[in-house]
């Protein structure tokens, strides 16, 4: 983020919400807001990765613990965030989980504990940060969404559709809260180089890569750039959209 | 006029940008005082922030009338 221009995509004084922060697309996401200024609130379910975090970036940063299943869970984090920083501008919602099996032999367990955490926590988190969105006239709330959210992946039902319910759910906040001037958008990452993919052998790396033009794999940075122009003044203008980085693999 | 009724026409005049005579105390958010949807959420969660009260979604959603509004925050305020 040194190489933009300054003065675009600012986000002094402002203060963002990361959730999932303690995995590696969540903390690229907190680095990126704070580099440009914001104030970041860190939320994920490993303290000790949150901390250390919070000590890489030093000032400007709020260590925020949180159990997204736990229903009380949303409300809570925000007021934590609000009493701290005296505001919300910018919600991250980021935190996701999956529990793959194909369908047949998917339980209701894994259905609904994906469903509730990938979509019911983002669904809650934007109920409680848009109170203060909405009265201050401003704010941005980013879903983490997914490119198998828009085409399936055989094995992800639950996760496939809690991606596309997040992005539908989005839609339809966009439309209710853009007379306050607030702007809901998605950031839907493709594959993303995380330990997992680098433990594919080289026959699974290049059918991979076969399939994106770009020829890479996604870095979090990849997609924290993406979500740090949604969060900014400069994307005012947009709302209700999916912005897909993915490496053209799908072009939606 | 009582003290909650001075502070909901403040806060409706306010909020909705109209004239204080036309917030009288049968007047409709939305028929008469051209409130949208989303005003009325705010409106209720404003009315929570000024007089401390809980407004759950039922009673919310009969609140239509400025006469309502101050009814309910009579019947529920520092109970």
């Amino acid at each position: 983020m040194t190489d933009t221009p300054p003065g675009m995509f600012r986000l002094d004084g402002k203060v963002a919400l990361v959730t999932g922060a303690s995995g590696g697309i969540g903390a690229a996401i907190a680095r990126a807001l704070h580099a440009q200024g914001a104030s970041v609130a860190l939320s994920g379910t490993r303290r000790d990765a949150l901390e250390s975090l919070a000590a890489e970036l030093g000032e400007r940063t709020l260590v925020a613990p949180a159990q997204l299943a736990e229903a009380e869970a949303a409300a809570t984090l925000v007021g934590e965030v609000e009493e701290k920083f005296g505001r919300l501008d910018i919600l991250v919602n980021n935190a996701g989980f999956t529990r793959d099996g194909l369908m047949l032999r998917m339980t209701d367990a894994d259905w609904g504990a994906v469903l509730d955490v990938d979509l019911g926590a983002p669904f809650r988190l934007a109920r409680a940060a848009l109170r203060g969105m909405m009265k201050r006239r401003a704010g941005r709330i980013v879903g983490i969404a997914s490119i198998v959210g828009a085409t399936g992946n055989p094995g992800q039902a639950n996760y496939a559709a809690a991606k596309a319910g997040l992005i539908g759910m989005t839609k339809a906040m966009a439309q209710e809260i853009a007379p306050r001037g607030v702007t809901a958008n998605i950031v839907a990452p493709g594959f993303i180089r995380t330990p997992m993919t680098d433990a594919l052998n080289e026959a699974q790396r290049a059918a991979l890569l076969g399939r994106i033009p770009l020829g890479r794999m996604g870095e979090p940075a990849d997609v924290a750039a993406a979500v740090v122009y949604l969060a900014s003044g400069e994307a005012g203008w947009v709302t209700g959209a999916t912005l897909h980085v993915n490496g053209g693999m799908a072009m939606l | 006029m009582s003290d909650t009724a001075e502070k909901v026409k403040k806060i409706v005049v306010e909020h909705l940008g109209v004239e204080e005579s036309k917030v009288t105390p049968e007047a409709s958010f939305i028929d008469d005082l051209g409130a949208d949807s989303l005003d009325t959420v705010e409106l209720v969660m404003a009315f929570e922030e000024a007089f401390g009260v809980e407004i759950p979604d039922d009673a919310a959603e009969k609140i239509t009338t400025v006469k309502d509004a101050i009814e309910y925050i009579d019947e529920h305020k520092a109970a």
